[in-house]
């Protein structure tokens, strides 16, 4: 069986708040889910899938179910593979809309890691019970020096340059400006990226992403409620999830689970990367762009360096438009998850109601893709590719 | 030149069923790894199945506590900067997380050849970490 063409994204909605200190986080969760449900024209009795992951209170789907009164639930969902869990839910929506589970799926992402004094240089135990854990922790694995170990590698592997990862943020702050929700929209340069402080070795301040409140959501649908609403039609092509991680000690840094995730959504879409004419690039740090790139087919491994450089993901500019709402590197990484904005603005590309800056003229093919977890030591990886009927 | 910091606290975390032989040996300055009897293979971080083929017949095995670095970065920001974490290929095969210690690291390299050295947690549990044995690196 395959997902393709039997589900379309019919809702989507950003908080717009980057800060959020006096809301609480089933709020937000609320706020987006509304957002997205009034954005496709349904109403709250039409849902009857949810979905959420680890950001949700309790890291299950009964609190928000409960706060948001959702009462006809068929099918529950609360996946967690970190920043990616929106994509793999639009995935897992698809497959249980075909297999008749539900009709409606809702999908929410919220937090206020900002307001909360969140950053990726603290030390974060992530659960009890962690067989890792003894034989790491002691070392202060934090987020920005477990993707910078990746770097540091690529570097040493390929000849990659800090002033070619630079080149990722620059292309992200040139689409930032255009957002006026965005965090960060002053317009950067190669030079700025570099003089920034080194954070962890090779990753400066500016290679890495934005810490923000807030949140998004969307809905997806089966074909015949698609298209019954008045918007846009953003119909799911093809899907892939999996995980990677150290492999018993055969550690390869040199790659991320994109490798496999990219190959089996584009095998069931049906298309080559040569036809995407949009991507949304999980954004967690400068590196991440890069390897997946790679990864995924946009050019060689080990190229990723001179493909991103001279502005080529710039919009209007270079060959693959990325990231065009700024993503996490400038305008938004709420919850510090960044799967659920790179979906939103995938569908805003494919709607034609990007920034008419950044829209991509005719926009009718485009893919989202992920990282969760840390690639550093064990990460998942989903990928979406999605037209526009 | 910044150099490992003496003062910062090594985090403790709660050891599983399983693991006190490793870092009871570590007390004792040796590096163990884990070894599987059916199929030859050496894994870490160690575990009661062997990772590759799932046989429970595994051994602790000693290192001779050398390997290359694989990989590091500085941290140069947060609690306890400057420090140095690492991948470390060990002789024996398998990569292992660690911190590189006892040198200028802005001298670390990828490729360096480096040694065990032991530093003890707040807790009282000593944990391997890794000092450079020569100048120099391979590619």
């Amino acid at each position: 069986m395959t997902i393709k063409g039997k589900a379309y994204i019919v809702g989507a909605y950003e908080h717009p708040l980057r800060k959020a200190p006096d809301h609480s986080v089933a709020q937000l969760h609320a706020e987006v889910a509304k957002g997205a449900i009034e954005d496709a024209g349904l109403s709250r009795d039409d849902i009857d899938g949810f979905f959420c992951a680890g950001d949700a209170p309790g890291a299950n789907a009964w609190s928000l179910a409960n706060y948001l009164n959702l009462n006809r639930l068929r099918h529950v969902d609360s996946t967690d593979m970190g920043g990616c869990s929106y994509l793999i839910h639009v995935a897992h929506a698809a497959e249980a809309i075909a297999a008749g589970k539900c009709n409606v799926a809702l999908v929410t992402l919220a937090g206020r890691p900002s307001s909360e004094g969140m950053s990726g240089t603290m030390v974060r135990v992530r659960g009890v019970n962690l067989p890792d854990a003894p034989f790491e922790m002691p070392y202060n694995p934090v987020t920005v020096n477990l993707y910078a170990m990746a770097a540091m590698r690529h570097m040493h592997e390929f000849g990659t340059t800090s002033e070619q990862l630079a080149w990722v943020k620059v292309a992200a702050s040139h689409h930032a400006q255009h957002n006026p929700h965005a965090l960060l929209r002053d317009v950067v340069t190669v030079e700025d990226v570099l003089a920034s402080p080194m954070i962890s070795d090779p990753l400066h301040r500016l290679d890495s992403c934005v810490v923000t409140d807030g949140g998004g959501a969307i809905i997806i649908a089966r074909p015949e409620i698609a298209r019954t609403l008045n918007r846009p039609r953003v119909r799911l092509l093809g899907c892939g999830e999996s995980t990677k991680h150290q492999a018993g000690g055969r550690l390869d840094l040199s790659y991320t689970a994109a490798a496999w995730t990219g190959p089996r959504a584009f095998e069931e879409a049906g298309v080559t990367p040569a036809d995407i004419q949009y991507a949304s690039i999980y954004d967690s740090f400068t590196i991440t762009v890069l390897l997946q790139l790679e990864d995924l087919g946009f050019c060689a491994k080990g190229q990723g360096g001179r493909f991103v450089a001279d502005g080529n993901l710039i919009s209007g500019v270079g060959k693959l438009p990325f990231n065009t709402d700024g993503g996490g590197l400038c305008n938004n990484h709420p919850a510090n998850r960044g799967g659920m904005t790179k979906i939103l603005e995938a569908v805003r590309q494919l709607r034609g109601e990007a920034h008419p800056r950044v829209q991509v003229p005719g926009c009718s093919l485009a893919l989202a893709t992920g990282i969760g977890g840390l690639i550093g030591h064990r990460h998942g990886s989903a990928t979406v590719i999605l037209e526009r009927e | 030149m910044p150099t490992f910091t003496a003062e910062r606290k090594l985090f403790d975390t709660a050891l599983n069923p399983g693991d006190a032989p490793y870092f009871d040996a570590a007390a004792q300055g040796r590096l163990l790894v884990k070894r599987c009897k059916a199929c030859g293979e050496v894994h870490h971080y160690p575990r009661a199945l062997c990772p590759f083929c799932w046989s429970s017949e595994v051994e602790w095995m000693d290192t001779r506590g050398t390997g290359t670095i694989y990989t590091y970065s500085v941290t140069r920001r947060g609690a306890g900067a400057p420090y140095c974490i690492a991948y470390v290929t060990l002789d024996e095969g398998p990569v292992l997380m660690t911190n590189i210690v006892g040198t200028d690291l802005d001298a670390v390299r990828i490729g360096q050849r480096v040694q065990v050295t032991f530093q003890t947690t707040e807790g009282g549990t000593a944990v391997p970490m890794f000092t450079p044995v020569t100048q120099g690196s391979a590619p």
